[in-house]
């Protein structure tokens, strides 16, 4: 197949068929040079940005919603165009018909939306009451078909933050297919596939997936009238640069109207927009500048992308974040690097427009990335703190190299793997439940089997094992089953259409459990394994705390006596997941992340054997317990290093903070220095860390003083969040982290 | 096997980037001969306190952050003052270069023996604390001797050994252009010399000191104001 508007583009087999990796393949060109030719903003940028911080400033003002339209149900046409500074604008379009002013959207729940419009002052109008009463929302589903144990799984915390209340999120849509193809041949292509289903016979999974690609098709149709509304016709493929860019923004953009999902990640588009970029360049309708300023648009409507949330999902997720994660270099499967000029532009917004947690900016990072584009990430990092590093190497020869990352550090191939998003359990509540034999002594539930409360003078780390594993089987169990609930419901009643129209037909599905409190597990059973640990009963016989007495291996010192015993849970987790059988025939993954919900999760967890007071926050993610690691910083990278990712296929979090100080004399230094980290780290074959250079003392003067800090950035885990945009709480522990500095 | 010596080490950080080239595991021997009024780490002034490791017991340490070390990084000796464990710090070095990790070795140069000669021969680079640049500052407050550290670095730029020349700079005691002019001449008379690194002195040692009940000797004098240094690595590179 031709068309002129790919004059100029290598013919390869993305011609007849769908395949944006080979048109990619065949067509860009790897940059190994340093970011010397990298333009600044232009005064047009700089001043549309300038527009967009007195928005933000409002923003805050308003105390963090600017404005919520009540009356309209979000969805791809059902809002006015909408514009920042409409004259000036290269890249368009709006989630509603005005910048940072929220739409309500009700399909993942009705519940949800109506506290989150009152959380802020509003209230939802009684037409969309009305127009719901008669509809089955995802949440109502899940609902009808909860057990009771489930329920209480819910309410004792055990498991907490599942996406049965809002948009399950988590999935990618390939939006570049709209630039290279148009949607006319999008939509053909997907008739095509409905057509040939009539061959099959008809059950459950081929009526569903009939159904479904019908809604896929009206959809796309959708997404034509949405740019229409703009003024651009997208039925063919893009002609150009800033056609590509703004077809493919189009395709996130009606995502996010349609679904108010938790992650609503981009994928990898720095790449492939380089190729329209350079065939441009050589055609001379476009400069350096003119490159970077595209750029700069794009990414400015990225920054302004908003859901309403409610104030328990802020507690979950903080700092209102979209998880617009992109994902930048990389390697090819051929050997030649996937980092081209525009991943630096990419990268570059963080100065033109200034730091900024969106979007979440991800280097696929290996050994093998060109030195000059290690170099530019680490200098960005010490810089602005925005940016996270995940091993390429480890995730390419699973994935391939067309992979992106969902929220923070889900790998899947774009347009061709998507996953159900399943939040996280409790393990270190879990390890409570178990000595207490079935009963929950925050919530005062009895869940799980039931047995005698463990009554010993002191833990015998045999027999507590022997317990514990009883309950992480229990556990595993209900967990799948509660999840394949859930799924079927948000298939059901909140189907993503337009994302999954930017997928192949036949598409590869995860299910992703996680773990919270890993290494308060890790160092209580170290604790009970090396140290003596006597149980503290309350009047009514539950062990409510413990007296830890000697000394124990404490996970984030490459000790493997305790490394080991975290490295050892994550897999009896997954093993015994993988037991019950996934909605859809998804592939069970376990990451080990909590977002901000770390503090959450300590909040609902009693005293723990660690010597973790009642209700302390956790550490996030993958992390060491703050302030525990005593052999410094690569001590504590190495520890994190065991965790396999053959087990977490889902992601290993890993949030690590440094002074400037501690990293090096000089900025050539701290940039070599930071370099040789990420080589080392990687190297031992670790996932994923968030890096920020930075001192305590600028933090604890911003929660002091947040007006003289209005774009503090900071990585948390998995993600960037400004981070006067989190609760005081939630501030408290970030500052209470550790701090690798120089002694 | 001579694994029977036995190091006395005071602490272990497996983020070194401040002690040498690159990525380096930095380990802090006990003991030291000098007591210099600037001096940041009083706890490792006692040779028989601290952990006892052997060579090998270290090595294999070190070995877990290899992948860490790039093509400049590798293990660094600080202290204390290494010297006094020279037998142990050569075996350290003997088994790293066999595995081929990059040694480092930092020290006041006070000392220069047969057993000091030998660990230099496994040596790749040594980080030469120059304190003052004058006798009598030597001997005000460090207890060595100046004409000492000299010969010690001429021995070193006998034997082509790198050397990286540090100096802390403590206000009204070095903080002056003659002193900088002086520790130019000594670089540029030393070819092995191939960098000079001015360090500010700092205070933030003050709670060791608190928590050993003994004085900081330099507490009265203030820590060099954040330009200080910049005006006299100008001094020192034009």
């Amino acid at each position: 197949m031709e068309h002129k508007n790919w004059n100029g583009f290598k013919t390869g087999t993305w011609q007849d068929e769908i395949n944006v990796r080979d048109f990619i393949q065949t067509n860009y060109k790897e940059y190994t040079g340093d970011s010397d030719f990298l333009a600044d903003a232009t005064s047009r940028t700089k001043k549309l940005m300038d527009r967009v911080q007195e928005l933000f400033a409002m923003e805050r003002k308003n105390g963090g919603v600017l404005d919520v339209d009540t009356v309209t149900v979000s969805s791809l046409k059902s809002y006015a165009p909408g514009y920042i500074d409409k004259e000036n604008e290269i890249i368009v379009g709006m989630q509603t018909d005005s910048p940072l002013k929220r739409g309500v959207n009700p399909f993942g729940g009705m519940r949800m939306v109506r506290q989150a419009c009152e959380a802020y002052g509003y209230s939802l109008d009684p037409s969309i009451e009305e127009e719901f009463r008669f509809r089955t929302t995802h949440n109502d589903g899940v609902f009808r078909a909860y057990t009771e144990e489930m329920r209480k799984a819910r309410s004792s915390h055990v498991i907490t933050g599942l996406p049965d209340a809002y948009g399950r999120g988590r999935i990618i849509g390939d939006y570049r297919r709209i630039a290279l193809y148009g949607i006319d041949r999008l939509i053909e292509e997907k008739k095509k596939d409905k057509k040939a289903l009539a061959n099959n016979d008809f059950n459950t999974d081929s009526i569903r997936l009939d159904e479904e690609l019908f809604q896929q098709i009206t959809f796309l149709g959708y997404l034509k009238e949405m740019a229409m509304m703009y003024g651009f016709d997208i039925s063919e493929p893009a002609k150009d640069a800033r056609e590509a860019i703004q077809w493919t923004y189009f395709g996130y953009l009606a995502s996010i109207k349609e679904q108010n999902g938790a992650a609503m990640s981009l994928g990898r588009v720095s790449t492939f927009f380089d190729i329209y970029i350079e065939r441009d360049i050589e055609n001379g309708i476009l400069t350096e500048e003119g490159a970077q300023e595209l750029m700069d648009d794009f990414v400015m409507k990225l920054r302004i992308a908003r859901h309403l949330r409610t104030p328990e999902y802020n507690e979950l997720f903080g700092g209102d974040p979209m998880w617009i994660t992109e994902a930048v270099g990389g390697m090819g499967e051929d050997g030649r690097t996937l980092v081209t000029k525009n991943s630096f532009r990419m990268l570059n917004t963080l100065y033109t427009l200034g730091s900024s947690p969106e979007p979440n900016l991800t280097v696929l990072w290996s050994t093998k990335l060109p030195e000059n584009f290690k170099k530019f990430c680490a200098k960005v990092s010490t810089d602005t703190d925005s940016i996270q590093y995940e091993n390429d190497d480890v995730m390419r020869p699973i994935y391939g190299d067309d992979y992106a990352i969902a929220c923070c550090v889900s790998a899947m191939k774009v347009g061709k793997q998507m996953q159900f998003f399943g939040a996280r359990c409790n393990l270190a509540k879990l390890l409570l439940i178990a000595i207490n034999g079935g009963y929950d002594t925050t919530s005062g539930i009895h869940i799980g089997p039931q047995m005698p409360v463990m009554d010993v003078d002191k833990l015998d780390y045999p027999a507590v094992m022997e317990r514990y594993e009883v309950y992480i089987k229990w556990l595993s169990k209900l967990y799948v089953n509660t999840m394949n609930i859930i799924h079927y419901m948000h298939d059901k009643y909140a189907y993503e259409k337009t994302q999954m129209a930017l997928h192949d037909t036949d598409v590869e599905r995860f299910m992703a459990f996680g773990i919270a409190g890993l290494s308060v597990v890790a160092d209580s059973l170290s604790a009970i394994k090396y140290a003596n640990v006597r149980p503290i009963k309350n009047e009514n016989g539950f062990i409510v705390d413990f007296e830890t007495v000697g000394d124990f291996p404490k996970f984030g010192n490459d000790d493997d006596r305790v490394d080991l015993i975290a490295k050892d849970m994550t897999h009896k987790v997954i093993t015994e997941l993988r037991k019950t059988p996934t909605y859809r025939n998804a592939i069970h993954t376990l990451s080990v992340l909590t977002i901000t919900s770390n503090v959450m999760y300590g909040k609902n967890t009693g005293a723990t054997p660690d010597g973790r007071e009642a209700f302390a926050p956790f550490a996030p993610g993958a992390n060491p317990m703050h302030n525990r690691e005593e052999n410094g910083a690569l001590a504590s990278l190495n520890s994190i290093t065991k965790i396999s990712y053959d087990d977490c296929r889902d992601g290993i979090s890993n949030t690590f903070s440094i002074t400037p100080d501690a990293l090096g004399r000089t900025e050539d230094d701290r940039i070599s220095n930071l370099v040789s980290i990420l080589d080392g780290y990687f190297a031992k074959k670790a996932h994923h860390i968030n890096v920020n250079v930075l001192n305590r003392e600028t933090l604890m003067d911003a929660y002091e003083n947040p007006e003289a800090y209005p774009n503090l950035t900071i990585r948390v885990s998995g993600y960037a969040v400004n981070f006067n945009k989190l609760s005081r709480e939630q501030q408290r522990e970030v500052i209470s982290r550790t701090f690798h500095e120089a002694i | 096997m001579s694994n029977q010596i036995k190091g006395y080490i005071n602490s272990i950080q497996s983020l070194g980037a401040l002690d040498g080239p690159g990525i380096r595991f930095a380990v802090f021997l006990q003991g030291c001969n000098l007591r210099c009024g600037c001096c940041h780490n009083p706890d490792t002034w006692d040779l028989k306190g601290g952990t006892e490791y052997t060579p090998l017991e270290i090595v294999q340490k070190a070995e877990r952050f290899r992948e860490y070390f790039g093509k400049e990084g590798g293990i660094t000796f600080s202290g204390g003052e290494p010297l006094l464990q020279a037998d142990f710090v050569r075996e350290v070095f003997s088994f790293c270069k066999e595995k081929g990790i990059n040694t480092c070795l930092d020290t006041s140069g006070s000392i220069l023996n047969d057993k000091v000669k030998k660990l230099l021969s496994v040596t790749d680079r040594v980080l030469l604390d120059i304190k003052y640049t004058d006798e009598q500052s030597y001997k005000d407050y460090v207890g060595c001797s100046l004409e000492g550290v000299l010969n010690f670095l001429d021995y070193l730029d006998q034997n082509k050994i790198p050397v990286t020349l540090r100096q802390v700079i403590i206000p009204t005691l070095n903080d002056n252009e003659d002193n900088i002019l002086r520790l130019k001449d000594i670089a540029e008379s030393h070819k092995c010399v191939d960098k000079i690194e001015l360090l500010p002195f700092k205070k933030i040692c003050q709670v060791k000191y608190d928590k050993m009940g003994i004085p900081l000797p330099f507490a009265h004098l203030p820590e060099p104001k954040r330009d200080k240094i910049k005006i006299l690595e100008e001094i020192l590179y034009n």
